[in-house]
């Protein structure tokens, strides 16, 4: 059974309100959205690729942080640091926090606190691309629909 | 007959975080600046024709500043960056014969007021805090045309 254009707009607009409602998504994202237009019609999803590369980038590099012995607090608050950075400038507002505690842990050179930091900070950004990548699949199922994806 | 071209503001962003510099790039492309975006200081002074002396130092009392038609209006950069910070960069820019004049703002994620200040006081015309907003972007045309 195929959903009709107004449907899937509905799905879209909830799917979208709940991710805010949830927290995993803040104002920072509505005005990257606002940034998209006509001659920039795919800006959103270009920055949000580019956030889910940078993140599994730095999710590596501080997992080979905490592996070391002993771990390297000095590089893994710099990671933290970049990541709390990007986040931010998306509008990640959940894995923007963890990050913050994260770092309070490196400064602390808490490592066990940083191994369970990091443990929720991969799981913050699974669930986030998931979400997004789902938010993703609706525009485009609109589109294809013929109709355009409300933001 | 002759076309009139609107001059256009040139805009040099120096972050080394990408998502930033495509941020701030669509954010002063749709203020209708014209952008180059670089992701180290090293390169915005490359770019700004300040160019290393033998001792491969920016050092400004024996580097050669080679006369260039690069137009930059303004200069907006990260302060945290690795090797030269958006610090050292404003320094170097206020210190240059022919840089000091072009104004410089601060970008940073963090709201420390010794690091506002420190800016400021070294010349720098605005500090903007992370993530940078249209409004911040809208706060710029006034500095560029003193």
């Amino acid at each position: 059974m195929t959903m009709d254009v107004v449907q899937l707009q509905m799905k879209l607009r909830e799917h979208q309100a709940a991710m805010f409602h949830e927290g995993f998504l803040d104002d920072q994202f509505s005005q990257l959205q606002k940034l998209q237009d006509e001659s920039t019609p795919d800006f959103v999803t270009e920055v949000m690729n580019m956030f889910f590369d940078d993140s599994e980038k730095l999710l590596k590099n501080m997992a080979r942080c905490l592996e070391q012995v002993p771990a390297d607090f000095q590089q893994l608050d710099a990671h933290a640091h970049q990541y709390k950075g990007s986040s931010a400038s998306i509008g990640a507002a959940r894995v923007k926090s963890v990050c913050a505690t994260f770092r309070t842990f490196c400064e602390a050179k808490n490592l066990e606190g940083c191994v369970r930091c990091l443990q929720h900070l991969q799981s913050e950004y699974s669930q986030l691309k998931i979400n997004l990548q789902h938010l993703y699949q609706l525009q485009q199922q609109i589109k294809a629909a013929g109709g355009s994806p409300p933001t | 007959m002759a076309m009139t071209v609107e001059a256009q503001f040139h805009v040099l962003a120096v972050d080394d975080s990408l998502i930033d510099r495509m941020l701030i790039e669509r954010l002063l492309k749709i203020s209708s600046f014209h952008v180059t975006t670089v992701d180290s200081a090293t390169k915005a002074l490359k770019f700004l024709g300040l160019v290393e002396d033998e001792l491969r130092t920016f050092d400004t009392h024996v580097a050669s500043e080679i006369h260039q038609d690069i137009d930059v209006n303004l200069i907006i950069t990260d302060y945290c960056m690795p090797g030269m910070t958006g610090y050292d960069l404003l320094r170097k820019i206020k210190e240059s014969k022919s840089l000091k004049n072009i104004p410089v703002v601060i970008m940073s994620s963090e709201n420390l007021p010794s690091r506002i200040n420190r800016c400021l006081e070294e010349g720098a015309e605005e500090f903007l805090l992370k993530p940078v907003q249209q409004a911040d972007v809208n706060k710029l045309k006034p500095h560029l045309l003193k």
